[in-house]
């Protein structure tokens, strides 16, 4: 599937299989690593791995930085938690040289990560990569949940638009209240019901043209040489790195 | 607010989130037909973009959950649903890790079980307030969730202690505004489609 136009970015010209087992190589080394180097190395892969891709760097930035509640409030207290030596006192609390390194090498590690996310399956077309879990050994049925999930996405957000735009010509504005959150109980009650409808109608349909429940995989591509010369060299650095944190 | 980044845990919660999410994805998926695979990706798809609703609270603005509704219109079937959604999630958007999808799964999705069991008997018991039985289901599937969340955090290290607390109290207004959400959009499926409720075993 992957277009071989020599213009395009390198990552888009690896199979859809390579990316995936080289991310989730990729993820393990740097959630495993616990040296400065390993980390250093782990986030210079990551951009490494992002320019290859030519993620664009607007709405990549924004993706990192929103960080959610649950990160900012570990971060935050990270360092006053952890015993250690002193290093500067706020309020009374003391934060530890040990806390804020611990601090920074989450922050590190879950942005090494996301970014290699992003970098490597992100940017494939989540067709593409339902069928790259299949050929991968996902089992068949969750692929299939996968493939049918990805393809009402596109449909169900149309139709939330519109109930949404529905609502708004009604005068509704979200506020802190009980009508709000029931409001939108019964928008999603309405979306449950009417694509429950869709889906019926939908899977009727296929039964006519003899779906069974099966997928068939017709794309046979075939890891190339460029797969090959990208796992060995990811191979290759992830060798060294085990080296140098033994050292 | 159930996605943990990667980097935070350790290596035992990890694996033991990493082990449960896959028995109950292996189970989920033995409890879906091949013919009940294109109602339950619709449902999915629902949830998805219903996750996305931001709600005002205050100043501020939390997003939902709903692990619960996904218990009790789902089932089982909800364990290889929470999968999707969250891959898909991390994919698209970068929310949440990858060597710690496994416990996210986990944290959303027993809470889910036990809602949608919870949900059930309720229902069962009183067949008419199917809203008041979705409003418990909504409020205990988020409450779980922060425990389970916060347990990730506080079984991973001592230092991990007061932010697991701060991370639970985050979820009180979540879980309160879940229960009165998940009410509305139970009790219009129950009055509208009863037996979409009925499928989930």
């Amino acid at each position: 599937m992957a277009p071989d136009n020599a213009r395009c970015p390198l990552v888009a010209r690896l199979d859809p299989r390579t990316r995936l087992l080289s991310l989730a190589a990729f993820a393990l080394a740097t959630v495993a690593t616990h040296t400065a180097s390993g980390l250093g190395a782990a986030l210079a892969a990551a951009v490494l791995l992002a320019l290859c891709a030519s993620l664009p760097l607007r709405a990549t930035l924004v993706r990192l930085l929103g960080l959610e509640g649950f990160m900012a409030v570990v971060l935050v207290t990270l360092p006053f938690t952890t015993p250690g030596a002193p290093l500067v006192e706020i309020l009374g609390f003391s934060a530890s040289a040990e806390g804020l390194r611990a601090a920074v090498t989450i922050a590190i590690k879950a942005n090494a990560v996301v970014l290699a996310t992003l970098a490597l399956a992100g940017s494939l077309e989540t067709v593409v990569l339902g069928h790259a879990l299949g050929r991968l050994g996902c089992p068949e049925r969750f692929v299939a949940l996968f493939l049918f999930t990805v393809r009402y996405l596109g449909v169900l957000e149309a139709e939330y638009r519109r109930l949404r735009l529905a609502m708004r010509a009604r005068a509704f504005r979200p506020a802190t209240s009980f009508h709000t959150w029931r409001s939108f109980g019964h928008l999603i009650g309405m979306l449950m019901v009417t694509s429950i409808e869709r889906s019926e109608r939908i899977h009727a349909a296929m039964r006519c043209r003899g779906f069974t429940g099966r997928f068939h995989f017709d794309d046979d591509t075939r890891p190339g040489r460029l797969d090959l010369g990208f796992g060995v060299a990811q191979a290759t650095a992830l060798v060294l790195l085990t080296v140098v944190e033994r050292a | 607010m159930a996605h943990i980044p990667d980097g935070v845990l350790s290596p035992p919660v990890l694996a033991i989130g990493a082990a449960l999410a896959v028995a109950g994805t292996g189970l989920g998926l033995k409890a879906l037909p091949p013919e009940r695979v294109p109602a339950v990706a619709m449902l999915s798809a629902v949830f998805f973009v219903a996750a996305l609703v931001h709600l005002p609270v205050g100043p501020s603005s939390v997003h939902l959950i709903l692990n619960g509704l996904m218990g009790a219109a789902l089932g089982w079937a909800a364990v290889p649903a929470i999968v999707v959604a969250l891959v898909l999630q991390a994919v698209l958007f970068g929310f949440g890790g990858l060597v710690v999808l496994g416990t996210n799964v986990t944290n959303m999705a027993v809470p889910a079980l036990i809602a949608g069991w919870v949900f059930r008997s309720l229902w069962r018991a009183r067949p008419r307030n199917a809203a008041l039985a979705g409003a418990v289901a909504g409020g205990v599937a988020v409450a779980l969730t922060a425990l389970m969340v916060a347990g990730s955090l506080a079984l991973s290290g001592r230092e991990f202690w007061p932010a697991a607390r701060l991370v639970t109290l985050t979820y009180v207004p979540v879980a309160i505004i879940e229960a009165a959400f998940t009410a509305a959009a139970i009790g219009l499926v129950a009055r509208v489609r009863p037996d979409l409720l009925e499928a989930a075993r």
